[in-house]
């Protein structure tokens, strides 16, 4: 194409604002939310928004590490999306397993995984939840039982699948939470996957975090079906939408999902409508998308969603909620610090791990 | 010791069964594995044996079920995957690559992968180019898989049974046209360990080195036509190709003094030239003559018998390398 007949693009990016979503609040809480209010309670409640605000700091923070060069390669932002991992992980048990993408931040901090661990594997430090050698694509938990944050689109998928398949050859009645996003569901591993887990009633729930944006491709440039949930029919598996930046919706969809699940196993989709407020990764500035529209999500805000709702409940006053960011900025700063006084994998930590003995 | 006579396809069989009756997490899974009995009869009688929760058929999504098998050994059991040919498992390239062996090392030793994925490969009769891959030098490059290649029916149960037993991936290449070799047996039980060659034929003038079906046809074609010339070769079979025993491989090559290698791929960054690169290192000073490497040519098989024949290694091709580092041509 020459110069002359490039379209002029600024213009024509198209906004679109959240489709769904009433923003949390006391006076417009459905009998159903109302109702997940009370099972959660003061205290549950409470240490979610926290985990929330952690996410939020701890992505935050790496950004500002990154640019001081203390965290290299690439690095992919959750902020936008936290109510997803915190709602629908905070749903299921401690023995349930989860499997991401490269987007694992969120996920790993939701399952438990301690800051420290996370920061120090940002810096590559043997103190890392990898011993540094995965960094921040390949955040991995045995204890937690996070099978990895993955770097091929896609890839995680199946490895998801194995842990159902493992629940359903051992009889045990746990979930396999496999989370990917609005470009990996165009992959032919998650039709496969999708097949097979219908066709032996696996226990797995794929969730598709619909942040809009394949890197920079709008989803809707990139898949033939818009309402993404329409893929699983192919498979005749269960789907559902949830507004995934609603931190109640996430929490109480997974909570039917799962409990269904463990009596009775079967797969099912879950879009989550959600978006992230950074490119793609670090090096990503989104000029794809517009301002307007980066706007329109924050206006719905999960994280402010639920500092209201928590308001209004009369169960985080404004005092205690500028505490609650004060100590997790200082949670934050531990691991910096942390990350910052490891030290480095030993020379002989390269050749270690390649094989099992 | 009691002997038994086996087919190949038979000894793969003990060794599984014989390795799912010691351990309930063991399960075998691919196209065609249980109702069909095996696309080749290797896992014949094992669905009616084990049932379909260890036998399990599946669809043809080779990515999917291989990946499965990863998560599956990732959360503690040991899943022999089974591809219907190795040229499918390229299907699921990106999870054994990316997934199968770098989980443990991207997890900082967190998650090991106790893993077989096996089934035949090479080149079998006619099947043209996209069923005769000769996919060994593929896997070997890279870390964190283990890379087996069974000439014999003896060989192949002792190993396939360790490599069940092995906590790290690894690819167990078969071969179509051995699948009816027969041996007798040891009836008890046995195992081969992983990385250690053997010496199929001794002999004192020439190092010939084959695994798999190249293996079959030196024993059978190529050292008859030397001994008629009497030439003494030694034969010795690497039988897995990662680990690599190079010190089984440089003992031979240190009494001979000369060394031709054989194998059904490629000559481009072949087996072969990996072990000519650490034999050049280990043994110059005892080597005779400059190793000579017989290779499947650089074209795609073609499914012409004449051009199939022309294109991978023939008895005459052997012996004409024999003769090249022996300088009798």
């Amino acid at each position: 194409m020459t110069p002359a007949s490039a379209a002029p693009r600024k213009n024509a990016i198209p906004i679109h604002p959240p489709e769904q979503g009433v923003p949390l609040s006391l006076a417009n809480l459905s009998r159903r939310l109302r109702a997940t209010v009370e099972e959660l309670g003061r205290e549950r409640l409470t240490g979610m928004y926290r985990q929330m605000v952690l996410i939020r700091a701890f992505e935050q923070r790496c950004e500002q590490m990154y640019q001081q060069r203390k965290i290299a390669g690439f690095l992919h932002l959750y902020m936008g999306q936290e109510a997803l991992a915190v709602g629908m992980l905070g749903a299921c048990r401690a023995d349930d397993y989860a499997v991401t993408s490269y987007r694992d931040h969120g996920i790993a901090l939701s399952l438990g995984i301690p800051a420290k661990a996370l920061m120090a594997e940002l810096f590559g430090k043997v103190t890392g939840v990898s011993r540094g050698k995965g960094g921040s694509m390949h955040f991995y938990s045995k204890e937690k039982n996070l099978l990895g944050g993955h770097g091929i689109v896609g890839g995680q998928i199946p490895i998801g699948l194995g842990a159902a398949f493992r629940a359903h050859y051992l009889g045990t009645d746990q979930v396999s939470m496999i989370f990917f996003g609005d470009g990996a569901i165009n992959q032919g591993v998650f039709h496969e996957a999708a097949n097979m887990a219908s066709l032996w009633r696996l226990p797995a729930i794929f969730i598709v975090e619909n942040n809009r944006y394949g890197m920079g491709t709008a989803f809707e440039r990139a898949s033939s079906v818009h309402d993404l949930t329409q893929k699983a029919q192919g498979y005749a598996m269960e789907a559902r939408q949830v507004d995934g930046m609603n931190l109640l919706e996430c929490y109480a969809a997974l909570r039917e999902v799962v409990e269904v699940r463990r009596r009775n196993p079967s797969p099912i989709l879950i879009e989550a409508k959600t978006y992230r407020y950074r490119g793609h990764s670090i090096s990503d500035p989104a000029t794809y998308r517009s301002k307007e529209e980066v706007e329109a999500y924050q206006r719905v805000d999960p994280l402010q969603q639920v500092r209201r709702l928590l308001g209004e409940l009369g169960w985080l006053g404004d005092g205690a909620a500028q505490q609650l960011e004060r100590d997790v900025r200082q949670e934050v700063l531990d691991a910096v610090a942390f990350a910052e006084e490891s030290p480095f994998p030993e020379p002989e930590e390269r050749s270690r791990h390649v094989y099992a003995p | 010791m009691t002997l038994q006579k086996v087919l190949f396809r038979e000894a793969l069989n003990q060794a599984m069964c014989e390795e799912m009756e010691r351990d309930a997490n063991v399960f075998l899974m691919g196209e065609e594995v249980g109702e069909y009995d095996g696309p080749y009869k290797v896992s014949q009688g094992m669905l009616a044996r084990f049932g379909p929760k260890r036998v399990v058929d599946t669809p043809i999504s080779e990515n999917a079920f291989c990946g499965l098998g990863i998560g599956a050994a990732m959360t503690g059991l040991r899943p022999i995957v089974e591809f219907m040919s190795l040229n499918f498992s390229l299907v699921a390239f990106d999870q054994i690559v990316s997934n199968a062996a770098k989980t443990l090392y991207m997890s900082g030793g967190q998650f090991p992968v106790p893993m077989v994925m096996r089934g035949p490969g090479g080149a079998a009769a006619q099947v043209a180019a996209q069923h005769s891959n000769c996919v060994e030098s593929y896997f070997a490059q890279v870390p964190g898989l283990k890379v087996v290649m069974p000439s014999t029916p003896y060989d192949a149960k002792g190993l396939l049974k360790t490599a069940i037993r092995d906590d790290n991936p690894v690819i167990f290449i078969e071969n179509e046209l051995l699948y009816g070799v027969s041996q007798e047996i040891p009836a008890e039980e046995y195992l081969i360990p992983l990385g250690q060659a053997h010496v199929r034929v001794e002999g004192s003038d020439v190092t010939l080195i084959a695994y798999s079906r190249m293996a079959h046809l030196l024993e059978s074609g190529v050292l008859p036509e030397l001994r008629k010339e009497g030439i003494r070769a030694e034969l010795v079979d690497p039988r897995t190709i990662k680990p690599l025993d190079l010190e089984g491989l440089a003992r031979s090559v240190r009494k001979t003094h000369r060394a031709v290698i054989v194998e059904e791929g490629h000559r481009f960054c072949g087996v072969g030239a990996e072990i000519a690169d650490r034999l050049y290192s280990a043994c110059f000073d005892d080597l005779d003559a400059p190793l000579v490497r017989v290779t499947q040519q650089e074209n795609p098989l073609p499914y012409s018998k004449p051009l199939e024949t022309a294109s991978l290694p023939q008895v005459a091709d052997v012996v004409q390398a024999v003769k090249q580092v022996l300088y009798r041509l």
